[in-house]
């Protein structure tokens, strides 16, 4: 099981990560862990830019081979960019799923302060605890 | 902790995701399902398929029992060594299991059935088999390993002896021989050409370690599953259970109607059903992007309000486009919908099987 978990992230329970921009700018994708239990992946479908969300809003879907796994908004926002190249290179997930993986991007609201999200470390703890 | 076969410490210590097989730790892929995949359409793969039940049946009145026991007919094996693919069926026409049946000798024959059915299978096969004095003996003591791709024969024949290797090459499609203790068929689940290897459970880990020299790729269950379903075989349990009749799972070509006087169990009902115009199962190609799933609704144009349902769905790595198998009513018009996450997506009726040898059979344009 691959299982690597970048420090400058946070991360939720349902194994999306969050990298926090510059006034608010958030781009978000689902963690190594994530990619590695649902195995090569075979389609991506990511949100339109400008819809909005919020918390825990399924919003994008990724499928391996084997099964269809939801995608939740870890934070409330706007969609301003999404991850195009995944539509025909699916597999970048798999590859980077903290780089050229990435899902979309969101401008988030000004009431987005997520207590919910993890630390790197959290989800460290997190993920021991659920292989258990 | 469940079930393991003879091979589960090779599986294992070659990096597989083990996963819950019908009660056995089964391995899903050893990395990447797809690479799998296509090293069995390109080259060669292998797969533990131990957990099956090998089950021989033998007396002096097996052939009789047969006869009468399963939807196709034995008589159609007329030399040793040859296979059968039938349904066993209850007397609704429902199907037990699917299987395949050898032709040892005239007092022997060899079954091959579902991991997953094999408690209802063999109690089913002991209770008929009682009144011709059948004996029902399960192999526990074999191990199976399906070799697979376009230079599996020659990478397992390695397998044997030189004036072996030089018989088992010459075995025909859907025949099998034995080596001593060792019986190889030509028989297999992917579309592609390869043996099907049932050998002592002490000599497993050893041929599958000389497989492996021989370059041949370790594939998982995951792989075997989208290989399966490009080839258009029928998986137990998705695609029929014991609540559909073989007519309205694509297997009427399994069903031998002719001599009209055998009386098989499930024949009066079927001999209704092929008289009416019922469901079918077809191939279905999606035409967005997304992948096709078991139990998505079907919408056809043409069918008065009838839907059908996706039996088998994936996406296919030969094609890079989702396949899946569908029953729908008989009249369907090629172009349906089909409803996946609340919506409709065009998808086409297709004739599987989607891929053989290696080739794509269908028009994706």
């Amino acid at each position: 099981m691959s299982n690597n978990v970048p420090r400058d992230l946070q991360y939720t329970k349902s194994h999306e990560w969050v990298r926090q921009g510059q006034n608010g700018a958030v781009e978000i994708g689902i963690t190594d862990h994530a990619q590695s239990a649902l195995g090569d992946l075979v389609f991506v479908e990511v949100p339109d830019v400008g819809r909005a969300l919020s918390a825990g809003e399924a919003c994008a879907v990724v499928e391996s081979v084997k099964a269809a796994s939801d995608v939740y908004a870890p934070l409330a926002g706007k969609v301003v960019a999404n991850n195009a190249a995944l539509a025909g290179k699916p597999e970048l997930l798999n590859e980077d799923p903290y780089g050229a993986g990435w899902l979309f991007r969101l401008q988030a609201g000004p009431a987005a302060a997520a207590p919910s999200l993890m630390s790197a470390s959290a989800y460290e703890s997190f993920l021991a605890e659920e292989s258990k | 902790m469940g079930l393991k076969t003879p091979l589960y410490d090779m599986h294992v210590r070659q990096g597989a995701k083990i996963v819950d097989f019908g009660g056995w730790d089964m391995p899903l892929h050893y990395g990447s399902q797809i690479e799998e995949h296509h090293a069995v359409r390109r080259d060669a793969g292998m797969f533990d398929v131990s957990h099956m039940a090998i089950v021989d049946l033998s007396g002096g009145h097996v052939r009789e029992f047969l006869r009468g026991l399963l939807a196709n007919d034995v008589e159609r094996l007329k030399s040793f060594g040859k296979a059968l693919y039938t349904c066993m069926l209850l007397p609704n026409g429902g199907v037990i299991d699917d299987l395949i049946v050898y032709f040892m000798s005239e007092t022997w024959y060899r079954m091959v059935v579902n991991a997953g059915t094999r408690d209802k299978d063999l109690a089913w096969i002991r209770k008929h088999a009682l009144d011709f004095g059948v004996s029902v003996v399960e192999r526990t003591d074999l191990a199976m390993i399906a070799v697979q791709g376009p230079n599996a024969r020659r990478k397992a024949a390695a397998l044997l002896s030189p004036p072996q290797q030089a018989s088992v090459m010459e075995l025909k499609a859907f025949f099998g021989a034995a080596y001593g203790s060792w019986f190889v068929a030509r028989t297999g689940y992917t579309g592609e050409d390869g043996f099907e290897i049932m050998i002592p459970a002490t000599d497993a880990a050893d041929a599958w370690s000389r497989l492996l020299a021989q370059g041949i790729k370790p594939a998982g269950l995951g792989a075997r599953d989208t290989l399966r379903l490009e080839a258009g075989m029928n998986l137990y349990g998705n695609d029929m259970n014991e609540d559909v009749h073989p007519l309205e799972s694509g297997l009427a070509w399994t069903v031998a109607f002719e001599p009209a006087d055998r009386d098989f169990i499930g024949r009066e009902v079927l001999e209704r059903a092929r008289r009416e115009p019922g469901r079918e199962l077809v191939g279905l190609l999606l035409e967005d992007r997304g992948v096709l799933r078991s139990h998505q609704k079907v919408l056809v144009a043409d069918a008065a309000g009838l839907a059908g349902e996706v039996t088998s769905g994936t996406f296919s790595p030969t094609l890079n486009r989702s396949i899946a198998l569908a029953r729908v009513p008989k009249t369907s018009q090629p172009a349906v919908q089909v409803e996946i996450r609340d919506k409709l997506h065009p998808a086409r009726i297709v004739k599987p099987p989607f891929v053989r040898h290696g080739k794509p059979l269908i028009d994706l344009s």
